[in-house]
Parts: structure tokens; sequence; C-alpha cells
């Protein structure tokens, strides 16, 4: 009975792994390949490691399966977000269907700003210069 | 009963290997194409998770439990591995927009003393 869960685990593992993989060679820009690497290859990697513990069923083994799990779903947020946040500062061309971009607003929004006020800056000093 | 689990479970362990080889092909293809940094970081990432569960799975497959502990040391190295790249693909980028405003406004001032700079808008 525990093989069977095991085979069932393992073979579920290694058929999200391959999803992940097939997703990150397919898939249109940076952020849509993360978003399958990290999800479907965590899940496919922490369903092996759960079919380690069950196969073993041994108190050390079982606590370093969970461990590396957890450690697992601790870091793949993290990276991604680190991922992420490099791609969209080094400038790296987002998908042509993206259709909403908040980020990028609120960039424009900053940098409108910005235009505004060196105008009003260089505009009060242009009519300082000849008076004063 | 036992038998046929055992059956089951050596030709599962085998069919997730092919597939994890698969991924890891297929991942490697695009560390290969990725056409920018982030691309290959992210290719390079799934590797080692593939490679984690790699070694899990020899673990199953061996008998040996040993092989768990490298999974969990490839999971750290991976961690650490995708964070710095991350780090250097953002500070990359940083650096060669502050070595172009470097190249564009102090070395012209610099080394051609005398020159006017064109550049600058009138006040």
């Amino acid at each position: 009975m525990i093989d069977i869960i095991t085979a069932v685990l393992v073979l579920f593992g290694g058929l999200f792994s391959l999803v992940a993989a097939l997703g990150v060679l397919r898939l249109p820009d940076v952020w849509i390949r993360m978003h399958a690497s990290t999800k479907a290859g965590t899940l496919g990697c922490g369903l092996i490691l759960v079919a380690v513990a069950v196969h073993f069923g041994d108190t050390g083994v079982v606590a370093r399966a969970v461990a590396a799990i957890v450690f697992l779903l601790l870091t793949a947020p993290v990276a991604a977000h680190m991922i992420g946040r490099a791609a969209y500062r080094s400038g790296v061309p987002l998908w042509e269907g993206t259709k909403i971009d908040e980020l990028a607003d609120d960039e424009r929004k900053k940098a409108v700003e910005r235009a505004a006020e060196a105008q009003r800056t260089t505009e009060e000093a242009r009519r300082g210069k000849p008076t004063g | 009963m036992t038998e046929t689990g055992a059956w089951l479970l050596g030709w599962a362990v085998d069919i997730s290997f092919v597939m994890i080889m698969m991924a890891m092909v297929l991942a490697f293809l695009r560390l290969g194409l990725g056409p920018t940094l982030p691309d290959r970081v992210v290719a390079l990432d799934l590797i080692t998770m593939l490679a984690v569960a790699f070694a899990a799975l020899f673990a199953v497959s061996s008998g040996q439990e040993g092989f768990l502990d490298v999974a969990i040391a490839l999971a750290l190295i991976a961690f650490l591995a995708t964070v710095a790249f991350a780090r250097f693909a953002e500070r990359r980028v940083v650096r060669i927009a502050a070595a172009e405003e470097g190249a564009s406004v102090d070395k012209p001032g610099g080394e051609t003393t005398g020159e006017p700079d064109s550049k600058e808008p009138p006040a």
C-alpha cells in the first residue's frame, strides 16, 4: 500500500516538474515563465519529497523531508520576487498582450510630477534672473 | 500485493526519472535560448529545483536515505545562487546606467577641458 502511494506521489511529482519545464520553455515572457517554474516546480519537487518521506517512513527521514519542503516553500517566493524585480528594473520587455502594468503607470505619474517640478523651478529661475 | 506494489513503484520511479530528465532538457533549452539575463536566471533556478527532485527520487530508487541530505544542501545552494544572480542582474543595470551617465557627463568635461558642454540646456 505504501509502495502504491509512493508510486502515485512520484508520478505526479515528475509530471509537475515536466509541466514546469514546458511552461518555462513555451510561455512568452519572464514573469509568465516564472509563474510556471515557481509554482509547478515547487509542487513537483515537494511531491517527490513527500514521496521520500512516505517511502522511508523513518522519523529522521520524515523530519528532513519536511524541513526540505518547508525551506522550498519559504524560499521559492522570495527568489521569484527578486528575479521579477530585477527583470522589471532592468527593462526586460513585457509580453505584448499585457493589459495592466500598474508599476509603469505609477512610475510615469512620478516622472510627470518630477518633470513639472523641474519646469517650475527653471521658470522661476528664469523669471528671477533678469530682475535680480 | 507487496510484489505488485514494489513493481509499480519501480515503474513509477523510472517514468518519473524520464520526465525529470526531459524537464531538465527543456530547462537547458531555455537557458540557452533565453533572450535576457533574467530568463536564464529563471531557467537556472528551475534546473537546480529539478536537481533537488532528482536527488530525492534517487533516494527512493536506491534506498539510500543519504541522498535526501544532498537534496537539502542543493536546495540551500539554489536559493543563494538565485538571490545572488537576481541582485547581480539588478545591480548590473544600475552600474551600466551609472557608467553611461559618467561617460556622457563626467568624462567629456574632465578629459577634454575647454570644450563647451553642448548638451547643457540654455538657462
